[in-house]
């Protein structure tokens, strides 16, 4: 089923055989999905395919009427985004969810910040800003981004690439074992949606599975090692950008040739 | 302007046009980063102007008096404040309190309650409102406004027929209860202690709002609910917690009013929730949410207690004060506008 070299190790994310009906509409129908160590896993598929739903099941949004998915090779259960995130599986969404008026640093740290040593942060919670400035600095030297110097900058005052930047950085921090990017480029505009692109790559170089959705084609076919295409609610094939072209991808998604 | 470019350049021209800062742009950009500047502004020129109409204005008695009257608006203001950072509104702030000032003095003068236990009945009072509030906010997700427009009434039909539309006199009530009305005198200034505990709240509430994540949260919730969810923040849990929160500095503030009145009276304060309004606009709170700082509020609250004293020195009839204050949040929103467009 897999094609090229990652046939041989363990999946680090492995959907089998999710079903998920809302009343009489079949989300999904079986679907299968393996995301494999240190690679750019984009999912495509038409309108009505399935995609959002395998995603929504694989990040905790929604839950799956059956089958299951393991994390690491162990089952997991994901009752709510919290519960996928809680055991590393961050989510970058089309939406730009970050809060316009805190600072890169604050944002990054959204949820779970730190707090300062001693009495001060456990008995009066007090957090620490400088510490988390530091190691927003670092996070954000460490993935190569080189357009945010300034951490204590709030997120208003950055372009829509940026902003972006800002929320795949707070997915890839925290060592986390996958990052989901929902449509991050569909927001943004050309030279934005490059940013994003090359950030994706770097996730990958640092050893980060990524799990990419979108619905353009040359950027899946630039970043992504291997293509899973959706179609009518299950897994209808897994190509790699090398194997097929786009014109054969849009075939298969659209049920004129099987893969 | 820029001559026309060529098709190649277009993404510098784009650059450039996010780029381009006109003063009055830089201006707009400096105040929306810091939100505290135009009330500062507008506090010294009020103080100079007054200062140079009317010679009594700067004069210790006088700035005693503002700042007495300052308080108890000023503590309702930074209850006000918690709810507005989450795009809130909280009409039921000047009732809760006279409420919880009816609760203790009654409690404590007429079933002989310790005094001790007559303000932490008051505090009880302060809690439950913020429960009930925060609950219909959060849990049956009612907008704020309607929400706290039926508490107003509901709390004042509860005041009037607790009380009785009776007012408790200060010298009835143990000296604990009317320990925020005494003064000492710094400079010829009689500050009372109820002006210092309203000053201990901001400081307090500043370092809170500041320093913990919580008030991070207050923050990300007010600014974008669904980002903030999306982070793993419990926007409902951190809403619920603010109107509590609040609760409990409007029991604070009924305290401060006892001292300042030397009475509980059902009728006085009750229309105070427009002036603790207009403080937290004035101070540069954006009504949007997620924007503004307590010592904006603080500035708001002294613009308001300014004003009123000023114009009255001066002999501007009382309506015509009610009427400045109107023109100032007219005035203050306004601003808001514009500098929310910065950049945006």
């Amino acid at each position: 089923m897999s094609t090229g070299d990652s046939g041989s190790r363990e999946p680090v994310l492995q959907a089998t055989g999710l079903v998920k009906t809302y009343g009489r509409v079949v989300g999904l129908d079986g679907a299968d999905l393996d995301l494999y160590p240190g690679e750019v896993l984009a999912v495509i598929g038409d309108n009505g395919a399935g995609k959002s739903t395998l995603v929504k099941c694989l990040t905790g949004a929604e839950i799956p009427d059956e089958g299951e998915i393991r994390l690491e090779g162990r089952r997991a259960q994901f009752k709510r985004p919290q519960d996928a995130r809680a055991q590393g599986i961050e989510t970058v969404y089309q939406t730009l969810a970050v809060s316009p008026a805190l600072d890169i640093a604050a944002n990054l740290f959204l949820g779970r910040e730190l707090r300062k040593p001693g009495p001060l942060g456990t008995l009066l919670r007090v957090v620490d800003t400088k510490r988390m400035r530091r190691r927003a600095e670092e996070e954000l030297a460490e993935l190569g981004i080189t357009t945010l110097q300034d951490v204590t900058v709030p997120v208003e005052n950055l372009s829509g690439g940026q902003r972006q930047a800002v929320a795949v950085a707070r997915a890839a921090a925290f060592g986390s074992k996958v990052v989901v990017l929902d449509e991050p480029t569909a927001a943004l505009g050309v030279r934005e949606s490059r940013q994003v692109l090359e950030l994706i790559a770097s996730l990958r170089d640092r050893g980060t599975p990524v799990i990419l959705i979108s619905h353009n084609m040359p950027q899946v076919f630039e970043v992504a090692d291997r293509i899973h295409i959706q179609r009518l609610g299950r897994r209808a094939a897994v190509i790699t950008p090398q194997s097929h072209s786009m014109t054969d991808a849009v075939a298969i998604m659209t049920g004129a040739a099987r893969a | 302007m820029n001559q026309h470019r060529t098709d190649a350049a277009a993404p510098d021209l784009a650059e450039e046009f996010l780029d381009r800062s006109t003063p009055l742009r830089a201006v707009r950009n400096l105040l929306h980063r810091h939100p505290a500047i135009s009330p500062a502004i507008v506090l010294i020129a009020a103080v100079a102007v007054f200062g140079g109409l009317n010679e009594r204005f700067l004069e210790p008695s006088n700035l005693s008096l503002v700042s007495q009257q300052v308080a108890v608006v000023g503590t309702l203001a930074l209850a006000q404040t918690l709810i507005i950072l989450t795009a809130g509104i909280d009409l039921s702030v000047g009732v809760v309190m006279v409420l919880a000032s009816m609760v203790i003095a009654q409690t404590t003068v007429q079933n002989g309650v310790p005094a001790p236990l007559g303000l932490a009945l008051g505090l009880a009072v302060g809690l439950g409102a913020g429960a009930l509030n925060g609950f219909l906010v959060t849990r049956l997700k009612l907008p704020p406004f309607i929400v706290t427009l039926g508490s107003l009434n509901v709390f004042l039909a509860l005041t009037l027929l607790y009380s009785g539309g009776a007012t408790v006199r200060g010298g009835d009530m143990p000296d604990l209860l009317t320990l925020t009305g005494e003064t000492f005198s710094i400079g010829g200034v009689n500050i009372t202690l109820g002006v210092v505990m309203m000053l201990v709240l901001y400081v307090a509430l500043a370092l809170i709002l500041q320093g913990t994540a919580w008030g991070r949260h207050v923050y990300a919730a007010g600014d974008d609910p669904e980002a903030a969810r999306l982070a793993g923040i419990r926007v409902p849990r951190v809403l619920a917690s603010v109107y509590l929160a609040a609760g409990a500095i409007l029991a604070v503030a009924a305290w401060i009013q006892i001292g300042r009145s030397n009475a509980a009276s059902p009728n006085t304060g009750v229309d105070l929730n427009l002036d603790s309004i207009t403080a937290v606009v004035i101070g540069g709170t954006s009504l949007f949410g997620g924007r503004g700082t307590v010592w904006g509020t603080l500035l708001g609250a002294l613009i308001v207690g300014v004003f009123r004293n000023g114009l009255a020195l001066v002999g501007v009839d009382v309506l015509w004060q009610t009427f400045a204050v109107g023109v100032l949040v007219i005035a203050a929103v306004s601003i808001d506008q514009w500098i929310r467009k910065a950049r945006a």
